[in-house]
């Protein structure tokens, strides 16, 4: 299936965006999310940024106090996964401006609507920012 | 009351959990806002359904249960804005999910928005039935999904397509429809189409060997042109990163390429020259450029043989495992995993740097090394790797340990050439890492001890020296105990000396030392002091001189706490004291242990051992025989080796077998204790 989920977690490891494409019930969540977010922020810049938990494995990214991370099938391209948060970060950049977890806490809606036109059950939909945010700025305008 | 219950606005609620210092502060803000939320919702309140939904969505995110939203939900999907169905929508894929039976209910309001005038409202219904749709919605949903693959708008089509991967996983039979559409999306130039397109026939190929016989004949060629297409393709600002033109695409593209030439040589042929040219021309100091090149090389390694291809992603991965990037290394050994079914020798040649990786400071990377090493070991290679292995055992990290004692253990059991090797490696293994040792490892050992009697002096002697210098291994403690009570007077008399081995000079009352520091260390549980104490009537009797002092030992658990030691204190020290005449035969040298029944019965089902031993209160008086064969295996035939002793010696035999049985199942240590209560209460 590719991307089983993705996370969005700052510094003091709170989730601050969580979407699943597969189902879990809260307390499963809770307890995964608690555990990945514990490995994945004890490690340093140098270390790689993968890491296996369960039977998934985890593509992580840092931006300043924002950790992104993407829960993924074991045959999936790392290094893409990689370069996918990167676009995901520079997509809510482009709408956001220069993005920060407040941004995401009070526009969560908004940051769903950017992360459904992208990946759809756990596929990659759309790579060019343009044609993923035109809909979004467009309901923007209508508002 | 309304304004009150409604009043929070979700940017209030945000801010009043964002300043919450503990955790139960947070709790009580979100209680407060549930009820509020209930309120609203029983009063069936319009105009702030919006809102609620939008705080349950930023609730349920914080992982508190929000399910009394869901029928909220499925009301703004009804409702006719747009801004209502959108929020609708999102909370109905993140608060829901296929299992619950409301989903019946959307599954109409589903097909009235995938027909709907406005594509924006038809994308949202796309993207839900996408992300959740159970078998039944696929059934009934996929004639509109179908015809939605020919929409004229490419971002229709797209989500279409994603959403008809989900309905083919969900009911493959209906794979069959979607074939000419989906290879129709091949020929796209609209790079969202484009990659949905590829991702559905890739999914297609996996659920309908039909679709990929037709792909693989009629499209190889096609896909090959746009691969090639996109690798040469004039710069385009929206799809390209770091120079090149939408990884995204390329990544895509040779997955699929991959599920079309593996098996068949034809297509194979067809796809060698693009990927050569992509395993070339790529750019590798980018990111993005490795994420192709990686793609690139696994395809290769899974299509029919083109022995020039194989060796260039051989030379690639070689390049990358000496990267730099901690994520370039990784990959690369990921990598090496899958080639080695395809080209073991030439991954061993890169034996060097992987076992490198082993002692990475990086966890990842370790693991992935670790995992690459356990696979390259042979016959030929075992002993200087796990010479390697036990080398960096000492100093790796604590919580490494566990793994790298785990695959030793595993690689010296598979590939020994030797007994006295075995056994040497378990000892430095049990001497390093015993307490990460997992109990069937060290049973293994003591089968393996027992039946090498050519060895037996050798072994206890080692372990006698092992034992003074690391006392706090749990498991190395509970072998060496085990060992001095079987063959302790082999240690005393250097019996059996190897031409290797130095003499020593032990004594009796040294021996009796080794046990009683055992019995007497804090750390020892249950087991390796129950094992003690077997040892110290076994060497009682081997012994004389130390009897009174063993005596004394012994004697001193008659008090514990733990019924198991007290009852075999009580009854040892007995045996001490006033059966004398009988203590040697009570006390022989264990049978030797069948090994072969024993390595069967390993690998055999846990079912079977719940099943013996559920057997085992039933039937207590053969309570001895069970124990045997639950601990070498024999099922449920009667035990050979039992069949001649006395009575008196079956009782004294079943503690011993009852001892390596306790903890190696724990579901039995229950059922063993009443064992040891029936059999001995006479």
């Amino acid at each position: 299936m590719g991307i089983r989920f993705i996370l969005m977690v700052n510094k003091q490891g709170q989730t601050r965006l969580a979407q699943y494409y597969e189902w879990l019930t809260l307390e499963e969540r809770r307890a995964l999310e608690g555990e990945i977010v514990r490995k994945c922020l004890a490690r340093n810049d140098q270390q790689c940024s993968f890491v296996e938990h369960r039977n998934y494995k985890i593509v992580y990214r840092r931006y300043a106090s924002l950790f992104f991370l993407v829960g993924v099938d074991n045959d999936e391209n790392e290094l893409a996964i990689l370069e996918f948060i990167h676009l995901l970060v520079e997509t809510m950049d482009r709408h956001f401006g220069n993005v920060c977890e407040l941004d995401i806490m009070f526009h969560l809606e908004k940051a769903h609507f950017m992360l459904e036109e992208m990946v759809m059950n756990g596929c990659i939909v759309e790579t060019s920012k343009a044609n993923i945010l035109s809909p979004i700025q467009l309901m923007d305008k209508t508002s | 009351m309304n304004s009150f219950f409604s009043g929070t606005r979700l940017r209030d609620m945000i801010r009043a959990i964002r300043a919450c210092k503990t955790a139960a502060e947070e709790r009580a803000v979100v209680r407060k806002e549930c009820a509020a939320i209930r309120t609203s919702i029983n009063e069936n309140d319009h105009d702030y359904r919006h809102r609620n939904l939008a705080k349950l969505m930023f609730i349920h995110m914080l992982g508190y249960p929000t399910h009394f939203g869901q029928m909220e939900c499925l009301k703004l999907i009804a409702s006719a804005g747009f801004p209502e169905k959108r929020i609708g929508y999102l909370g109905l894929m993140l608060l829901l999910d296929e299992r619950q039976e409301v989903l019946m209910l959307v599954t109409n309001s589903l097909k009235q928005d995938l027909n709907h005038s406005n594509q924006y409202i038809v994308g949202l219904a796309l993207c839900a039935l996408g992300n959740i749709c159970s078998a039944e919605m696929a059934r009934d949903l996929a004639p509109e999904v179908e015809r939605l693959l020919q929409f004229r708008d490419p971002n229709i089509r797209k989500k279409a397509a994603l959403c008809s991967i989900r309905i083919i996983r969900k009911v493959p039979d209906l794979a069959e429809n979607f074939i000419n559409p989906a290879a129709a999306l091949l020929k796209e130039k609209h790079h969202g189409v484009l990659i949905t397109g590829i991702q559905l026939c890739t999914d297609l190929c996996k659920v309908s060997p039909e679709a990929l016989e037709f792909l693989r004949k009629k499209h190889t060629e096609g896909l090959v042109r746009t691969l090639k297409d996109v690798v040469n393709s004039p710069y385009t600002p929206e799809y390209d990163i770091a120079g090149i033109a939408d990884p995204f695409l390329h990544v895509r593209l040779l997955k699929l390429l991959r599920a079309l030439g593996q098996g068949d040589a034809d297509s194979s042929d067809a796809m060698n020259d693009i990927l050569a040219q992509v395993a070339t021309k790529t750019e590798s100091n980018k990111n993005a450029g490795n994420a192709i090149l990686y793609e690139c090389v696994e395809t290769i390694m899974s299509i029919e043989d083109n022995g020039g291809l194989r060796v260039l992603a051989i030379n690639i991965l070689g390049r990358f495992l000496s990267n730099r990037d901690n994520n370039i290394r990784y990959v690369a050994l990921n990598m090496l995993m899958k080639a080695i079914t395809v080209d073991a020798q030439a991954v061993q040649r890169h034996r060097a740097t992987i076992l490198e990786c082993v002692k990475d400071s990086d966890a990842s990377i370790r693991k992935r090394a670790l995992e690459l090493v356990y696979l390259l070991v042979n016959e030929t290679n075992v002993k200087p790797l796990t010479k390697e292995l036990i080398d960096y055992l000492e100093v790796s990290d604590q919580d490494f340990k566990g793994d790298l004692t785990a695959k030793i253990c595993s690689i010296v059991e598979k590939f020994s050439p030797e007994k006295i090797w075995y056994i040497d490696q378990m000892l430095k293994v049990l001497a390093e890492a015993g307490n990460f040792v997992k109990d069937e490892v060290w049973h293994a050992l003591i089968v393996v001890i027992s039946n090498a009697s050519d060895l037996h002096g050798y072994t206890v002697r080692a372990l006698y020296k092992a034992f003074k210098t690391s006392s706090e291994q749990e498991s190395l403690v509970r072998v060496a105990v085990w060992c001095i009570g079987e063959y302790g007077d082999m240690l005393m008399n250097n019996v059996g000396m190897l031409g290797i081995e130095d003499s020593v000079t032990v004594t009796d009352s040294d021996i009796v030392d080794v046990v009683e520091i055992a019995i007497k260390r804090h750390a020892s549980d249950l087991t390796t002091k129950a094992m003690a104490l077997i040892a110290l009537l076994k060497l009682s009797s081997r012994f004389p001189s130390c009897s009174e002092r063993i005596k004394d030992i012994i004697v001193h658990h008659k008090g514990s706490l733990v019924l198991e030691l007290q009852q075999r204190s009580l009854e040892f020290n007995s045996i001490i004291d006033k059966h004398q005449n009988i203590r040697s035969t009570l006390v022989e040298r264990m049978p030797i242990l069948d090994e072969a029944t024993f390595t069967t019965r390993r690998a055999g089902s846990l079912p079977a051992a719940v099943s013996t031993s559920d057997d085992v209160p039933a039937a207590p008086s053969s309570s001895g025989g069970d124990f045997l064969q639950d601990l070498l295996g024999v099922d449920l035939s009667p035990a050979p080796t039992q069949s001649g002793t006395n009575q008196v010696q079956k009782a004294g035999t079943d503690v011993l077998l009852d001892l390596l049985s306790i903890g190696a199942h724990p579901v039995q240590s229950s059922s063993s204790t009443t064992d040891i209560l029936s059999t001995h209460s006479k």
